[in-house]
């Protein structure tokens, strides 16, 4: 393609301002020493300092942590299943289950929230943080299964029928050619699930009871209540926090290329000795 | 053929892990947390109110008249028109990105990534950096105030133009990406070749990039379209009491007025606008793919 006119260079770069410099002045002013007006006083940590006294955010954070890795770990495994059995598997109602993993992708949050919450009043199942982490499952397993399944469709199936051929039974295949190289996949889907039950506000609200709120929870109450220069402090923790996560998720998702994949799979199918 | 017959052998043989116990566990949780809870929603539209939130049981399509109340359906009306404005104004915005990243060779990776990078942070966080921009004391008001433009604050925040942009704001890599996806894929040649026929640059526009970005638009439409219509958060923060959208409607029915009927029978509303916009979508997809239409042109 021919290098873009100026005109769309110049709306492409306001755009880019327009997309990044909300979040900028955000953790610039996050610094600030004046409380009240957005004119710069003087650099401070006084609004991280004050953030380390607040017994709620502490507990929101313990809770979102603990709700993260147990929805990650069961989403991932739950997911993991899934993709492995679209990708490399032929069985009825294969359409059906593409739609079932599909179609939480697109309901807004807020209706997956309510009607978990009529189930959960119906059946009785008091809220808190078992029913935070029920829910956050059941939106992370699609996250999962996209994310794993792009990996299982880009790998080399040869290197499986290979390990097949030579005789290795269909687990030790799994075991030492398949798992190897999905690694990353999974990874990246694991880090991607952490992230969502993370940051997630809408649905974890409806479905959290009162005594267990989330770092979000906490956070939205603040941001209801006043817009004190510590809520800019905590936005600016969350947002090198999750920077730090998806960088992560990426660096794992990059690695284990082709080459990587053909030495395990020479690994796997070395001559044995019986 | 033998080869081909040994790899199906050696794996339908020995299934060590049956197609079934891979679906089964998230499956079934897909089944319970998902579908069921639905269906629980779909009933409860149809059901008579409980006193104190909850529902009686019974048969009535109430719920969904009183939804035909101009009152609410004003709501709905004006949840389309500021999705829909939000989609234009993000396909305005997005397409000269798009556009700007597909031509650009040295730096492509990392104007993608800046695409990208805001879809990553917390979106409540970004719906108060908007805050932080557009209240009384914020930053707009504060600069145009001390430049002089301004004598006291202008209201922008808890105005139909702060959920307008949020909803932008929020959505807007939604947009971009898909139509680079389209763009990328555009064949210089096309472009050479409508220019040697001497065609004028607007005219290549029309006649050649947008049609090979149709699909692109199409899909980074109904990708902005479809969370602004059930956005919750956004109107809620940034549009305060007045601007109400659907999804704080389906919200305050379930917790402050316990109306759990009227509720769903609003969230399935919502739903509705959702279905009537992909099917529509797949429609002008489908038309674009005729080629019937399209050798016309």
């Amino acid at each position: 393609m021919k290098p873009a006119p100026r005109w769309v260079i110049g709306i492409g770069g306001v755009v880019y301002l327009l997309l990044h410099l909300p979040v900028l002045v955000l953790v610039l002013f996050s610094f600030n020493a004046s409380r009240y007006s957005v004119s710069w006083t003087g650099f401070t940590l006084d609004w991280y300092r004050a953030l380390a006294g607040r017994a709620d955010l502490w507990r929101g954070l313990r809770v979102s942590l603990t709700v993260g890795l147990l929805s990650t770990v069961v989403a991932t495994c739950f997911g993991t299943l899934i993709a492995l059995a679209l990708a490399r598997r032929r069985f009825p109602g294969q359409r059906a289950l593409e739609g079932l993993v599909f179609v939480p992708l697109v309901t807004p949050e807020i209706m997956v929230g309510i009607s978990l919450l009529v189930l959960f009043v119906l059946a009785g199942i008091p809220l808190g943080l078992g029913t935070i982490t029920i829910a956050h499952i059941a939106f992370n397993i699609s996250f999962v299964v996209v994310v794993v399944r792009a990996r299982l469709e880009g790998m080399d199936r040869h290197l499986e029928e290979a390990a097949l051929i030579l005789g290795a039974d269909e687990l030790t295949a799994f075991r030492t050619v398949t798992l190897p190289a999905l690694w990353p996949g999974i990874a990246a889907g694991a880090l991607l699930a952490f992230t969502m039950s993370f940051d997630d506000y809408v649905i974890t609200s409806l479905v959290s009871g009162a005594g267990s709120s989330t770092l979000p929870v906490v956070v939205y109450g603040m941001v209801r209540r006043s817009v004190e220069p510590t809520v800019n402090a905590i936005s600016t923790i969350i947002l090198v926090g999750t920077s730090l996560l998806i960088y992560g998720a990426d660096r794992v998702a990059r690695t284990g290329g082709p080459r990587q994949l053909r030495r395990i799979a020479c690994g796997a199918a070395r001559p044995r000795d019986d | 053929m033998t080869v081909r017959r040994r790899i199906l052998g050696a794996m339908t043989r020995r299934p060590a892990l049956g197609t079934a116990s891979l679906l089964l566990p998230g499956g079934l949780w897909l089944v319970l947390f998902f579908v069921v809870p639905m269906l629980l929603m779909l009933g409860a539209s149809v059901m008579h109110r409980g006193t104190y939130g909850g529902v009686e049981p019974g048969f009535t399509l109430e719920h969904y008249r009183r939804f035909l109340d101009p009152l609410y359906l004003q709501v709905l009306w004006r949840t389309a028109a500021w999705s829909a404005l939000a989609t234009a104004v993000c396909l305005l915005l997005g397409f000269p990105v798009a556009w700007m990243i597909a031509a650009s060779r040295r730096h492509r990776a990392l104007l993608l990534f800046l695409v990208v990078l805001p879809f990553w942070t917390s979106f409540l966080v970004r719906t108060f950096a908007m805050i932080f921009l557009l209240r009384d004391t914020g930053v707009i008001n504060s600069i145009l105030m001390s430049l002089g433009v301004i004598e006291e604050p202008i209201a922008l925040l808890y105005t139909p133009f702060a959920v307008l942009s949020g909803l932008v704001y929020g959505f807007l890599p939604f947009m971009v990406l898909p139509i680079y996806a389209s763009l990328e894929k555009l064949d210089p040649a096309l472009l050479e070749a409508a220019e040697v026929l001497g065609a004028r640059p607007a005219a290549r526009f029309v006649g050649v990039v947008l049609p090979l970005a149709f699909p692109g638009i199409l899909a980074g439409s109904l990708l902005v379209f479809v969370p602004a219509i059930g956005s919750f958060l956004t109107s809620d923060l940034l549009g305060g009491a007045r601007q109400v959208m659907i999804g704080n409607l389906v919200q305050n029915q379930f917790t402050t007025a316990r109306n759990w009927p009227f509720g769903a029978a609003a969230s399935f509303a919502v739903m509705a606008v959702v279905l009537v916009a992909v099917l529509l979508s797949l429609r002008l997809r489908d038309r674009d793919r005729d080629p019937a239409r399209r050798g016309s042109g």
